[in-house]
């Protein structure tokens, strides 16, 4: 039988989760296979090259392209301080002599006799990365990074903005339908995590921008929102750079409530560490926005496989589509047959008995498989 | 190497960054024909990570719907003589993996640049940026701006043989300062194609060799009134497969699969485009709309030409095309009233889930609505791109004095354009092809008389992969089982007032003649079946259908599956301002066109 994957998220307790810690650019790798960090472990770092300033020396010497290595007075690869003459013509009998200094702090990078131009780079730029998520190192990659191995709840969100935060979770709501006041948004919330159930406002998202929250987690926002948060439209799904708050949907855009598993599983950890990533990027090599709460370790872990994201009778799945867009239901037929769809378009489809019992036939790509312990 | 004469069995399969496609092509009564297709979601993404997983699964959804074997486990099972199962050859086009991503140089971007621009889009790249002399960015910003891109490849150019030298060192200075490391994998140097002036060769070599993987081809413009594209393009797919793909997870089992080269899916198309205009000696316009980007192709005069819009498609890039056009240019082809955050939100929501299809006629119709600007926007773009060379000299006569060109003017001439040949989901899945050919009249605004036609079912890029190798297999799968001439458009030029009368047309058939009048706003369909038919249109004295005003065209016009389209709504399209009028407007056009069930048309 061919098979049809979905677009599962996860949303599982005592997941063995992998994470690969990598550096931009090679550099040096602080730990060592098997050793225990925390998530804010500075696991390795690097440089990045400074900036550079390019200086037209020929132009300023009023000489050839060629002639400039007569007149430098440092070499590639010198350190050179802000204002220090790096260049200087002849003159005329050893006078009116014309200097040329450095307008930086920094390092020659290239002195070039065609074109007559000295690069000169400012002080390369320390990159730390740390752990991110607590955990044991399982492998190291020689000068690049490291792989950790963790287990515990792990939760991911369908699209998020902001870059990886650590902090302790807060749940502001008790259920998933509910949705967050804005006199819930308090100063004791600052440097949590908080979860708010269903959609939150533009306006709820910058008074906990305004606290010091350093990351929501809720089930929809509206679409231009987003967009008023960032400043430009959001035209493709490649997030994570972003400096603000994160932000984790689990749902998608519009007044949709987090599925009731999710909220569940968030509840359970609530006041525990967390580490969170709003980074997304919905193109290939799909990432998703995620939560990690390391567990105890004393439950059994997960893994899962391929096989876990076919579409079978008596999966459990999530519409993602209009017109029965967030209904949770269980398959309870895989026609063979393509079928047509009020649309007139002739797809491969999936009878799904809803939890109010009643069955709809929905088009397999719009379904979701809910992948949860 | 595999003997043609003895291919009967040909599986072709393409890797798009939503959905890997494979077809089957088999030699029936010594005609080769499509005969099976199946396609699933591609599998380049966590947690599969392997491209070969999604090959695989369409290929059994294959082996299921031709009731054939072609796999045994993971391997290909070969024809013999004594079983009909197997195949005879693989071959695969690739998008997946955010397909070829280049960052282009040269000395004056609106010449060398663009050549080398057009180099790269031509072997199927998505050009990130291009990096001139006179760009107006400061040394600084360049560096910065390749650091920050991480291209998977370069390609330098820059002035004419014996021009400038040391503009094109500078070009190189910057990407040795920058030393940017590729997209995928830290092993390995950047790979950059220096194609500028001859004389700068050596100099370009002590500068970057070391820090590159540097290839020198002959310059892309060795004068100023000649491109040399072609040395750059074969080096950019020699340098996708060895490079890139190898990196991307899965391709290296992939590139052992398949029989010969894996092409980038644009590029394969562009191959099959180019066959059509030369075979029917003809000017096409072409386009592949895909979930992230969508691709332009023309022929004009034998000239090629593409343009890939990076960030306007379907799915991924959705939200895109919603913030480039303007809610209220994608609203205006919606028929009917919806709130434009409820709108945002449907069209946000299919970003983030980009493998969901339409199940609702409502959302069918939002989503033909963005298609249309989707295909407008690129289309607006190629035209800006698909210029004349820029920086020749033009030689002047007398005769010139009222007709003078300027050399850069875009080469796409729409009352020349011939064919327009549609590909990608929204178009060759469209429920009814009548809605296919709507979307193309309605973007592309052809003028005067012009052929419509749609990929059947999205197999250009493998075609163009076989036109390759195997011209005759792939063009008789092309005319046969790809192409479906959905028929004509005949539109009059500029605007008018309402209901004026614009033309009188006549159309014989051998069952009948269609004989009657076109006002301005009316869109008409003659559902007349594929051929070509004796036809006589006489526009109104100031009404020019693409021979001058007031001219007449007497000759053969061609049906097709939906028939003759005779559209006087103008150029550019006329909308009421007033939403009840409007909403009116578009359900009397889809109602004319038959474009959705009469009783849905409502909806």
């Amino acid at each position: 039988m061919s098979k049809s994957y979905t677009p599962g998220l996860k949303v599982v307790r005592d997941a063995k989760v992998s994470k690969e810690r990598r550096l931009p650019l090679k550099g040096n790798v602080h730990v060592n296979i098997d050793d225990i960090v925390s998530s804010d472990t500075i696991i390795a770092s690097t440089e990045i090259p400074g900036n550079v300033q390019m200086i037209n020396i020929a132009n300023q010497l009023n000489i050839d392209p060629n002639q400039i290595e007569n007149c430098m007075l440092v070499k590639i690869n010198d350190n050179v301080e802000k204002n220090q003459l790096i260049a200087q013509s002849k003159g005329l009998f050893g006078m009116f002599k014309t200097d040329v200094k450095s307008p930086i702090d920094g390092k020659i990078i290239n002195v070039s006799n065609i074109t007559g131009q000295v690069v000169v780079s400012e002080h390369p730029i320390p990159i730390n990365v740390d752990a991110y998520i607590p955990g044991k190192v399982k492998d190291v990659y020689n000068n690049e990074g490291i792989l950790i191995d963790s287990i515990g709840t792990f939760v991911q969100g369908i699209i998020g903005i902001g870059g990886e935060k650590q902090g302790k979770m807060h749940v502001l709501v008790d259920n998933p339908s509910d949705k967050v006041k804005i006199s819930s948004i308090t100063n004791s919330l600052k440097d949590k995590i908080v979860v708010c159930g269903s959609y939150i406002d533009l306006e709820i998202y910058k008074k906990a921008k305004s606290i010091g929250v350093k990351g929501i987690v809720c089930g929809g926002i509206d679409y231009n929102v987003i967009s008023e948060i960032l400043g430009y439209s959001l035209g493709v799904a490649i997030t994570g750079t972003e400096d603000t708050t994160t932000l984790i949907l689990t749902e998608g855009f519009g007044n949709i409530n987090m599925a009731l598993k999710t909220f569940n599983i968030l509840k359970e950890n609530n006041n525990k560490d967390v580490s969170i990533n709003g980074a997304t990027q919905i193109r290939a090599g799909v990432l998703r926005p995620e939560i990690f709460i390391k567990s105890d370790g004393s439950g059994e872990s997960k893994d899962f496989k391929e096989n876990d994201l076919v579409i079978s009778i008596g999966s459990i799945v999530r519409v993602i589509r209009e017109p029965y867009f967030g209904k949770i239901g269980k398959i309870s037929s895989l026609p063979y047959e393509l079928d047509q769809m009020e649309s007139e378009t002739k797809v491969r489809v999936a009878e799904v008995k809803f939890e109010d019992s009643t069955k709809k036939i929905i088009p397999r790509a719009n379904l979701e498989v809910i992948l949860s312990s | 190497m595999v003997d043609l004469k003895n291919i009967k069995t040909i599986l072709a399969t393409d890797c798009g960054s939503t959905t890997t496609k494979a077809i089957l092509i088999e030699c029936i009564n010594g005609e080769y024909r499509l005969t099976f297709r199946g396609e699933a979601p591609t599998t380049v993404e966590a947690p599969f990570e392997d491209v070969t997983r999604g090959v695989l699964n369409s290929i059994i959804e294959l082996e299921e719907l031709s009731g054939k074997k072609i796999l045994d486990g993971e391997k290909f099972i070969n024809t013999s003589s004594e079983n009909t199962d197997g195949i005879d050859i693989y071959i695969s086009t690739s998008s997946a993996g955010g397909g070829l991503q280049m960052m282009v140089g040269g000395v004056v971007r609106s010449m060398t640049g663009e050549s080398a621009q057009r180099a790269a889009l031509g072997a199927g790249a998505i050009v990130m940026d291009i990096l001139a002399s006179n760009d107006g960015r400061l040394y600084h910003e360049k560096v910065k701006r390749i650091r920050e891109l991480r291209p998977d490849m370069v390609l330098l150019s820059g002035g004419v043989d014996g021009g400038t030298v040391s503009h094109v060192v500078e070009l190189a200075e910057i990407i040795k300062t920058a030393n940017p490391k590729p997209r995928l994998g830290m092993n390995y140097k950047l790979p950059v194609i220096y194609a500028g002036n001859n004389k700068a060769q050596e100099n370009v070599q002590d500068v970057i060799g070391d820090i590159s993987d540097l290839l020198v081809v002959p310059n892309i413009r060795p004068t100023l009134e000649e491109e040399n594209l072609k040395p750059s393009r074969d080096k950019i797919h020699d340098l996708f497969m060895e490079h890139v793909m190898a990196q991307a997870p899965g391709y290296n089992k992939l590139m052992e699969w398949t029989d010969f080269p894996i092409m980038p899916t644009p590029g394969a198309v562009g191959e099959i485009i180019k066959k059509i205009s030369e075979v029917e000696n003809i000017s096409v316009v072409g386009v592949d709309i895909g979930g992230a980007t969508t691709d332009v192709f023309s022929v004009f005069n034998g000239e090629f030409n593409r343009t890939v819009s990076a960030n306007l498609g379907m799915s991924y890039s959705i939200c895109n095309v919603l913030s480039e056009a303007g809610v209220s240019n994608v609203s205006r082809w919606v028929p009917f009233k919806i709130e434009s955050l409820k709108l945002t939100n449907r069209i946000a929501n299919k970003m983030i889930r980009p493998t969901t299809i339409p199940q609702s006629l409502e959302d069918l119709k939002i989503e033909q609505a963005l298609a249309r600007e989707a295909l407008k926007l690129s289309f607006i773009q190629h035209k800006e791109f698909a210029v004349s060379l820029k920086g020749v000299q033009q030689e002047r006569t007398i005769s010139d004095t009222f007709d003078q060109k300027m050399s850069g003017e875009t080469i796409v001439n729409m009352k020349e354009l011939d064919l327009i040949v549609g590909s990608g989901g929204v178009l060759s899945h469209a429920p009814r092809r009548s809605q296919a050919m709507r979307m193309l009249i309605d973007s592309f605004l052809p003028e005067g008389i012009t052929q419509i036609a749609v990929d059947s079912i999205f197999m250009m890029p493998q075609l163009g992969v076989l036109s390759t190798f195997h011209e005759k297999a792939a063009l008789e799968v092309f005319h046969k089982d790809c192409l479906i001439k959905l028929g004509s458009c005949v539109a009059p030029l500029g605007q008018y007032k309402i209901n004026q009368d614009l033309l009188q047309y006549e159309i014989s058939t051998d069952e009948k003649k269609y004989k009657g009048h076109l006002k301005y706003g009316e869109l008409l369909l003659l559902p007349i079946s594929s051929g070509k038919y004796s036809c006589v249109i006489k526009p109104n004295r100031n009404v020019d259908i693409g021979f001058g005003k007031g001219n007449d065209f007497i000759g053969e016009i061609y049906g097709g599956e939906v028939g003759i389209v005779l559209d006087g709504r103008g150029r550019e399209i006329y909308f009421s301002a007033d939403e009840n009028e409007r909403i009116n407007q578009i359900l009397e056009w889809s109602h004319q066109t038959n474009e959705y069930n009469k009783e849905e048309i409502n909806v």
